[in-house]
C-alpha cells in the first residue's frame, strides 16, 4: 500500500516539475532574440509582411498570454503546431522518437553489456593488466570527442574498408515502407532480410559512437561499486564458508553492487533520449536531437517547448523506473 | 580493450551477413544539408523546400538556363498592354497533373487566388509570403480555359520574373480539395517531370518520373534528395559512393577533397547571382561621413581577401550586381587598394588618428561569404593599418539578422542572393530608404528615385540606363563595401551527366543521367 501511494506521489510530482520547466523554457525563449517570422520570410520580408506573419503566428501577443494558451493546450494533450513545418509537434515527435529510441537502446545495450563486463572483470582482478587497460580505455572513452571519433570511424570503415555506410538509417535506394519507424522491428515483422541487414549496418557505427561515454561511465561505476562490496565482511564470510567463486561474484556481490550501476544506466538512457545531437549530426541520423536543434536555430517556439518538455518527461519517467527497479534489486528497500 | 575486439567480431559478422544494396543506375541520389520543410509551394522560402518543389511543380514561365531570359513553361506566350498593368498568359494545352486532372485556367486561378484571397476555401494560413512578392497584383481572372489575365495596381517590372518563382507554382486543385492543405503538404501534386514517391522526414525525399509528363521525359527514373547535415559527412558519403552529387561546398570541403585527390569526383562551379558585402551604418558616427566610408573602401585589399578565403569559390564584387546579370555597369571603377589614400581621406574627414569601432561577422557560411570570420580578420588587419581599430563580434544567426535589421551594428557582413532574376533584387531591398534590408541604413533621394523608377519601367533598355546610374551613385557614396560574388557549386560523380548549375542556385534534375 505504501509503495502504491509512493508511486502515486511520484507520478503526481511530475506535474509541478514540468510546469516549472515549461515556465523556464518560455522565459528562455522569450529572452533570446531572433524572430521566426523573419527567419521564415527571409529576404522577402517587408515590414508589413513581417507584421502579418507575426500576427498569424500569434507572436504579436505578450508571452504571458502565449504561455497560458500553451498550458491550456498542453492540458488537452496538444503541444501546438510547428511554426516552420506547420505540422503538429506531437506527430513530429512521434515520427522522430523511434529513430532516437532505436539508436539509444542499441547504444545502451552495447554500453551496458560491455561496460558492466569490463567493470566486473576489473574489480575481480583488481590491479591486473586487464584492470589497467580497461580503466585507461574508459578514461579515453569519456574524453574522446564524439565528432572526431565519428569521422575516424567513417574514414576507416566506410572509406578505406568500405564495410559500413557513412550515415543515415537505410541506404537511399532501398524501397521500404516503415510501419512503426523502428526499422529493426519493422524489418523483422515484414521478414525483409535485406532491410534488416542494411538497418544493422547503418546502426553499428553511430551506436558504438554513442555508447563510448556511457560505456566508460558504467564500467567505472561497476568497478568501484563491486570493489566496495567485495571488501565487505559478508563476502569474506561467504568465501570462508566455501561459496563458489562464480556464485559469490554474481549472486552475493554483483546483485548488491548493481544498484548504483542501474542508476547510472538509467541516467545515461535519459541523456541519450535527449537526443545525441552530435552523433545524429555526424551520422545523419534523423532523430529527435537534430530536430530540436533545427527548431532552436529556426526559433520554432512550439517545437522547442514541446520537444524539451517531451525529453524532460522521458527523463523523469526513466528515473522513476530506475527507482522502482531498486525494489527488485534490494528487498530491504521499501517506499 | 575488450570492447574493440567484441566490436570487430560484431562488425565482421554483420559484413558477412549483409549483401550491400546495389545502387541502380536509374536512380540519382543528391545530398544536401537539410531536409525540405514543407512541400506546399505557397508556404515555403527555404532553398531545400524550393528545390524539392522544383521537381514536382511548374510555373507559367521559367528562367532560361543562363538566367538571362524568361522562357515559356506552362504558358506558351504572354503579352502586356501599353501601361504594363494587364498581363495576359496563354496556357499550354494538353498538360495533366500527376493525378490525371487537367491543367487549365481554373488551376492557375486556384493556385494563385488561395494566396491572394483570404476568404478562399483553401486559403493559405499565411498571406505574408504572397504579399511580400506580389502585393502589386490587383486581380487575376480567367478569360477562357487557356487564357489568364493578371492586373497590377501599378507598373511593376520584376513581375514576370517573380512569376517564375515558387509562389507562382501551379498545383492540382482536385488534389488539394481531396487531401486538404495539411495532406497536400505531405503528398503534393503538380505537373512537373517528377512526382513525389515518398518523403521520410529529415532523411530523404524520393521522386519518380511522371509518365504523363508533357515535355521531354526525365532521363533518370528516380531521384532521391538525401539530407546529410554535416558538410564533411556529406563529402564522405560522396566519396564512399552512397550519393552521386552534393551541394553545400565550403572551403573546408574543397581542402579535404584536394588532399584526398578523388579522381572520380568532379566539381561544377559557376558565378552565382549573389553578393556578399560589409554594410556601414550610415546613421552612426563616423560612418555618416561619406569620406570615412570611401576611406574604408580604399583601405581593404579585396583581391587578397578573395585569394585567401574563397578557395577559388568567388570573384571580387565591384558593385551589388553580379557581372552575369543584365544591367551590370561594366564601366564601374573598382576602389583601388591604397592605404595612403585611405589615411588621407580619414584625415580629411577629421579622423587623422582613426577611430574605434565594431565589426560583425556572420556565424554561418553562405555562398557569398563562405568563411566570414576569416574575411573579417583580414579586414580587421587592413583597417588597423590605417588607424581604424575594429573589434570583431558575432551572434547566432537568428540574433545576428534581427540585430542587424534594427541597425544595432556599426559595420556588419551580410549578403544577398537573388531568387528572381532582376537587378531589382539587388538594387532595391538592400539599399532603398527605409527597407529593413538596407543594413547600411542609407537614405539617398537620388538613388531612391532611380531604383523606384526602374521598378515602374518595363522597357529593358531604359531600365539598364537607370540601374547603371544607380550603381555609380552607390560607388560614390559607398554605403557598403561589396566583397565578392560567390560561385554556385556542386560536386558530382564523374558518371553524372546533364547536371546544370542555375544562377539562382536552384536545381532541376530532369536532364540528369548517369552513364556507367
Amino acid at each position: 500500500m505504501r509503495t502504491r501511494s509512493y508511486l502515486a506521489y511520484r507520478f503526481l510530482s511530475i506535474i509541478p516539475v514540468l510546469l516549472v520547466l515549461s515556465f523556464v523554457i518560455f522565459g528562455i525563449i522569450e529572452a533570446i532574440p531572433g524572430d521566426p517570422a523573419q527567419i521564415m520570410l527571409g529576404q522577402h520580408a517587408t515590414p508589413e509582411a513581417l507584421e502579418q506573419m507575426r500576427h498569424s503566428l500569434g507572436l504579436d501577443r505578450p508571452w504571458t498570454v502565449r504561455y497560458v494558451l500553451f498550458l491550456g493546450r498542453l492540458a488537452r494533450g496538444d503541444l501546438g503546431h510547428s511554426i516552420l513545418s506547420g505540422r503538429s509537434v506531437l506527430s513530429e515527435i512521434a515520427e522522430k522518437v523511434p529513430a532516437t529510441l532505436e539508436l539509444s537502446l542499441v547504444a545502451l545495450l552495447l554500453a551496458g553489456v560491455l561496460g558492466v563486463l569490463a567493470g566486473f572483470l576489473s574489480a575481480w582482478r583488481q590491479n591486473s593488466l586487464f584492470d589497467y587497460f580497461a580503466m585507461f580505455g574508459s578514461l579515453v572513452g569519456v574524453s574522446i570527442p564524439i565528432y572526431w571519433l565519428g569521422f575516424m570511424l567513417i574514414i576507416l570503415f566506410s572509406l578505406n574498408l568500405g564495410w559500413l555506410p557513412t550515415g543515415g538509417r537505410l541506404a537511399a535506394t532501398i524501397e521500404f515502407q516503415p510501419l512503426t519507424n523502428f526499422y529493426l522491428l519493422d524489418a523483422l515483422l515484414s521478414g525483409n532480410r535485406e532491410v534488416l541487414a542494411d538497418a544493422i549496418r547503418h546502426l553499428v557505427m553511430p551506436a558504438f559512437c554513442l555508447a563510448t561515454v556511457p560505456m566508460a561511465i558504467i564500467a567505472r561505476m561497476t568497478r568501484s561499486s563491486m570493489l566496495e562490496v567485495l571488501n565487505q565482511d559478508y563476502i569474506r564470510t561467504a568465501r570462508a564458508k566455501g561459496v563458489r567463486t562464480g556464485r559469490l561474484l554474481f549472486l552475493h556481490a554483483f546483485k548488491n553492487a548493481s544498484i548504483p550501476v542501474v542508476t547510472v544506466i538509467g541516467l545515461q538512457f535519459g541523456y541519450l533520449m535527449g537526443g545525441a545531437i552530435l552523433t545524429e549530426t555526424v551520422f545523419s541520423w534523423p532523430g529527435i536531437g537534430r530536430w530540436l536543434l533545427d527548431g532552436i536555430l529556426g526559433r520554432d517556439f512550439p517545437v522547442i517547448a514541446g520537444g524539451t518538455l517531451f525529453v524532460a518527461a522521458a527523463f523523469i519517467m526513466v528515473n522513476l523506473l530506475v527507482d522502482l527497479l531498486y525494489l527488485f534489486l534490494d528487498p530491504r528497500i521499501r517506499y | 580493450m575488450k570492447a574493440v575486439r567484441v566490436l570487430c567480431v560484431v562488425l565482421s559478422l554483420a559484413v558477412v551477413l549483409c549483401v550491400p544494396a546495389l545502387a541502380a543506375q536509374s536512380t540519382f541520389v543528391f545530398g544536401r544539408g537539410a531536409d525540405a520543410v514543407r512541400l506546399d509551394p505557397a508556404t515555403i522560402t527555404d532553398n531545400e523546400s524550393i528545390n524539392s518543389c522544383n521537381q514536382i511543380f511548374e510555373t507559367l514561365v521559367r528562367f532560361s538556363k543562363d538566367g538571362k531570359d524568361i522562357e515559356p513553361l506552362l504558358a506558351t506566350s504572354w503579352e502586356y498592354d501599353e501601361s504594363a498593368l494587364t498581363w495576359i498568359f496563354h496556357l499550354r494545352e494538353g498538360v495533366v497533373f500527376h493525378d490525371g486532372t487537367p491543367f487549365n485556367a481554373d488551376a492557375v486561378l486556384f493556385s494563385l487566388m488561395r494566396q491572394k484571397d483570404p476568404s478562399h476555401p483553401f486559403a493559405v494560413a499565411n498571406a505574408a509570403f504572397w504579399n511580400s512578392s506580389f502585393k502589386q497584383v490587383q486581380e487575376i481572372s480567367k478569360i477562357d480555359d487557356a487564357t489568364v489575365a493578371v492586373k497590377l495596381s501599378e507598373p511593376y517590372a520584376p513581375f514576370l520574373s517573380l512569376m517564375a518563382n515558387n509562389l507562382a507554382m501551379i498545383l492540382s486543385p482536385e488534389a488539394m480539395k481531396r487531401l486538404g492543405a495539411d495532406g497536400f503538404n505531405l503528398a503534393p501534386v503538380g505537373t512537373g517531370p517528377y512526382r513525389l514517391e515518398e518523403w521520410r522526414k529529415n532523411d530523404q525525399v524520393v521522386f519518380s518520373a511522371f509518365d504523363g509528363y508533357w515535355g521531354k521525359k526525365p532521363l533518370t527514373k528516380r531521384v532521391i534528395i538525401r539530407s546529410i547535415p554535416d558538410n564533411t559527412a556529406r563529402l564522405m558519403a560522396l566519396l564512399a559512393g552512397e550519393i552521386d552529387g552534393m551541394d553545400g561546398i565550403t572551403p573546408d570541403v574543397i581542402k579535404i577533397l584536394k588532399e584526398k585527390k578523388a579522381g572520380s569526383i568532379k566539381m561544377l562551379s559557376a558565378p552565382g547571382l549573389n553578393v556578399g558585402f560589409m554594410a556601414m551604418n550610415t546613421k552612426k558616427k563616423p560612418f555618416d561621413n561619406p569620406l570615412v566610408r570611401k576611406a574604408i573602401a580604399h583601405a581593404i585589399d579585396k583581391e587578397r581577401v578573395i585569394r585567401e578565403t574563397y578557395q577559388g569559390m568567388g570573384s571580387p564584387a565591384k558593385g551589388m550586381l553580379p557581372p552575369t546579370l543584365w544591367g551590370y555597369n561594366s564601366s564601374l571603377e573598382e576602389d583601388v587598394y591604397d592605404p595612403a589614400l585611405a589615411k588621407k581621406l580619414l584625415a580629411e574627414a577629421g579622423y587623422p588618428d582613426g577611430f574605434e569601432t565594431e565589426l560583425w561577422y556572420m556565424p554561418v557560411p553562405r555562398i557569398y561569404l563562405p568563411d566570414c570570420k576569416l574575411v573579417a580578420q583580414i579586414v580587421q588587419g587592413d583597417l588597423a593599418k590605417v588607424g581604424i581599430r575594429a573589434k570583431l563580434a558575432t551572434y547566432d544567426w537568428g540574433t545576428y539578422v534581427e540585430k542587424a535589421m534594427r541597425w544595432e551594428h556599426e559595420m556588419c557582413f551580410l549578403g544577398r542572393t537573388a531568387d528572381y532574376i532582376d537587378p531589382d533584387a539587388f538594387m532595391h531591398g538592400p539599399l532603398v530608404s527605409g527597407s529593413i534590408f538596407n543594413f547600411s541604413n542609407w537614405s539617398d533621394k537620388e538613388y531612391d528615385r532611380l531604383v523606384d523608377e526602374a521598378r515602374r519601367t518595363v522597357d529593358r533598355e531604359s531600365r539598364i540606363a537607370l540601374y547603371e546610374e544607380a550603381q555609380i551613385r552607390v560607388k560614390e557614396q559607398a554605403p557598403l563595401l561589396t566583397v565578392a560574388h560567390g560561385n554556385n557549386m556542386v560536386l558530382l560523380k564523374e558518371s553524372v551527366k546533364g547536371f546544370y548549375l542555375h544562377p539562382t542556385a536552384q536545381f532541376w534534375f530532369h536532364e540528369v543521367s548517369i552513364q556507367e
